[in-house]
């Protein structure tokens, strides 16, 4: 029971993780651009969803006030900044990046304070369920896994099946051929940036509601988005799916079960925190083993 | 040559120690005051600067100089830094986590200048590595946590499950409980500093067979906790120090906190008369309910202005004299320093309620009387 609970946890934090890291690896295998300010758009997504509760008093406007703002703050920023960067090496476009996170961090804090929000969940959505085998899980948490999962179907039906996934196809392969065959390369990555934002805002405000918004939230999400990144294979989006599962599952099942584990061998203090420290580095770990076993990644093209 | 070279060295060290003198005590607070934290600072900075404004003239012989130290032990460091070399403040203050704590006092205390903690009170710095410059107005670290050990045990709780973030005033907590509570434990778990997610956990209580859950997460973590067990529905009873609980955390957590019970060493509903000058006044000045971290910080203020009153700060010896005899009205009734110059006082169990529609606390009795702490022994000042 306890394993099958835990199970689920991996599987959520997984599908959240999915969330930001699908909008990276698009945007890090179609145009060859490091995003660092991928986190700030996961805050802004969430900063949008709590404003937009407060204010009108529906968490699903939030929700939808969420994917718009990250999409608007993504297209902004496209034009106005990474733009500029495709032909630049990647020094400069993690340099201009990262300038991004610190504006958008003043921006927020200049706008929201440095206080964290809390948003409140709609009565439907609050409180737990008892799922078959009676075991109670939170409902909201259930949730995730659905949009997760929703999401993971629409961007493979979006990929695989219509025209603008075939475009960001053969953008990944070969832009300039795709280019003197006379697709608009420009708005073509505007479109395909906005869409990794809005993914990343819309991770920021369901993340938001069951943790707080706060300035600086994206930072630690954003390292194990590109832990995702890294272990799917760059520009994979079902390696991003597989990849936040993989570490979704490793870190909670980790933090779960290592402790017990480590008190079979060593005294019981210490194995808790010792386990608890291991816990934590036990991604890292798995990221170390694929790039030992598979450099570009488990389904990485590129080699 | 070298002999006027000298005199003049002399006369300048004179002119610098004088001008020293005039300037009565400079303070330098370095808090929390953005990030998920910054709701303890504000309270210690606020706390403080109402003390010195209820003081009205005395408070003219105190300089104040206040930094943000982001929760940060490296900016904590270099904050303190500055302030000792550039701003040559004479005392320190003001720092809510013990991690901080723990890297800038003993180095802040080896130049020299005294520290008054309003708030971390790490077991390093109360037993073997305890220092005549080094006062906490607080309470020791595991003082609340021995006090709701204390609590679990009269109240006949038999299994308990508990948790902490694996930092020194997590592992303080968890020894301070289990030495006075009686019963068994179940689980004990060590979180991540900082831990936004409590899933796993919350996993752990509802399968362990623990009768109630103690646990001890400050700030933005307690928050983030107590919102997703009410939405997990686990509802075994919750137990904690104060920090979860405390005024300027109810508001974010919500009705999901009614009914906690929890163990403070101060309430705002303590009846004596400094602490009702000071919760109408907080009020008053502040438009909202003073929290744990807004008292400690305002008996801080007092405990210094009462020494300043009485000692020059430039003669350590009288100062910390004056210090030691904690000669000021406490908003916590009685109190006093032990030989390891941390509070001997009494504990309470809190209550979580609703006033009208604030959240807030009541006392509902005594937890333990005159405590003082478990390192004073090992102190040898």
């Amino acid at each position: 029971m306890l394993l099958a609970e835990q199970a689920l946890n991996g599987l959520q934090y997984g599908m959240m993780l999915f969330l930001m890291a699908a909008g990276l690896t698009l945007v890090f295998g179609v145009m060859g651009l490091i995003n660092l300010a991928h986190g700030s758009l996961y805050m802004t997504g969430a900063f949008a969803c709590a404003a937009v509760a407060a204010a009108t008093g529906s968490f699903w406007l939030g929700l939808v006030a969420s994917l718009a703002a990250a999409a608007a703050a993504g297209a902004l920023v496209e034009v106005a900044v990474i733009r500029r960067l495709y032909a630049r090496d990647h020094l400069d476009q993690v340099l201009a990046t990262f300038a991004l996170i610190l504006i958008f961090s003043e921006g927020a804090r200049w706008l929201f304070g440095s206080f964290p929000l809390y948003l409140k969940l709609p009565p439907s959505l609050s409180g737990a369920v008892v799922l078959p085998g009676g075991l109670h899980y939170p409902l909201f948490r259930l949730v995730i896994i659905g949009f997760g999962a929703a999401v993971a179907v629409g961007l493979w039906w979006l990929i695989t099946r219509t025209r603008l996934g075939i475009r960001i196809r053969a953008g990944e392969a070969d832009r300039e051929m795709i280019g003197a065959l006379g697709v608009d390369i420009a708005r073509l990555y505007t479109i395909v940036f906005a869409l990794g934002a809005a993914l990343a805002g819309f991770a920021g405000a369901l993340v938001g509601s069951i943790q707080s918004v706060q300035v600086g939230m994206g930072e630690p999400v954003l390292i194990l988005a590109f832990v995702v990144v890294v272990i799917g294979g760059i520009g994979s989006i079902k390696g991003a799916f597989v990849g936040a599962l993989l570490v979704g599952m490793t870190d909670t099942l980790g933090k779960a079960l290592l402790p017990g584990l480590l008190s079979q061998v060593v005294e019981a203090s210490s194995a808790k925190t010792v386990g608890a420290s291991l816990a934590s580095v036990l991604i890292y770990v798995l990221m170390a083993v694929v790039l030992i076993m598979r450099p570009q990644g488990l389904f990485g093209a590129r080699g | 040559m070298k002999l006027k070279r000298l005199l003049i060295c002399g006369v300048a060290a004179v002119a610098l120690a004088g001008a020293a003198q005039a300037e009565g005590v400079k303070v330098g607070m370095i808090t929390t005051l953005s990030g998920g934290g910054a709701g303890l600072g504000v309270d210690t900075r606020d706390g403080f600067l109402l003390a010195l404004k209820n003081a009205g003239d005395a408070a003219k012989q105190v300089e104040l100089v206040i930094e943000d130290d982001q929760q940060k032990p490296d900016v904590a460091v270099q904050i303190a830094d500055k302030m000792i070399q550039s701003e040559q403040v004479d005392v320190l203050t003001g720092i809510v986590w013990s991690n901080l704590a723990m890297a800038v006092v003993p180095a802040a205390v080896a130049q020299g200048k005294f520290y008054l903690s309003t708030n971390a009170a790490p077991s390093q710095l109360a037993g073997a590595g305890c220092n005549p410059k080094y006062f906490s107005v607080s309470y020791q670290n595991d003082n609340l946590h021995e006090a709701a050990g204390a609590y679990a045990t009269d109240a006949g709780i038999g299994k308990m499950f508990i948790m902490a973030p694996n930092y020194p005033a997590g592992q303080d907590s968890l020894s301070g409980f289990k030495r006075y509570y009686k019963g068994e434990v179940a689980n004990e778990v060590y979180t991540q500093v900082g831990q936004t997610d409590y899933a796993a956990e919350i996993a752990q209580i509802r399968n362990s067979d623990a009768d109630a859950v103690f646990f001890f997460l400050p700030g933005g973590m307690g928050i983030a906790f107590m919102k997703q067990y009410a939405e997990s529905g686990v509802g075994k009873p919750v137990i904690g120090p104060a920090f979860s609980f405390s005024q300027d955390i109810l508001p974010a957590v919500g009705d999901a906190a009614l009914g906690v019970r929890n163990t403070a060493q101060w309430s705002h509903d303590l009846d004596n008369p400094a602490n009702k000058a000071f919760v109408e006044s907080f009020q008053a000045e502040y438009g909202r309910l003073p929290s744990l971290y807004a008292a400690q910080a305002y008996d801080t203020a007092n405990l210094l202005l009462s020494a300043v009153a009485k000692a020059d700060v430039a003669d350590a010896d009288a100062f910390r004299a004056a210090l030691t005899e904690a000669d000021f009205p406490s908003v916590r009734g009685k109190f006093s320093f032990g030989p390891n110059q941390h509070p001997i006082q009494d504990y309470y169990v809190r209550e979580v309620v609703k006033e009208g529609d604030v959240l807030t606390n009541k006392i509902i009795g005594p937890a333990m009387t005159d405590h003082g702490d478990a390192y004073a022994e090992q102190c040898k000042m």
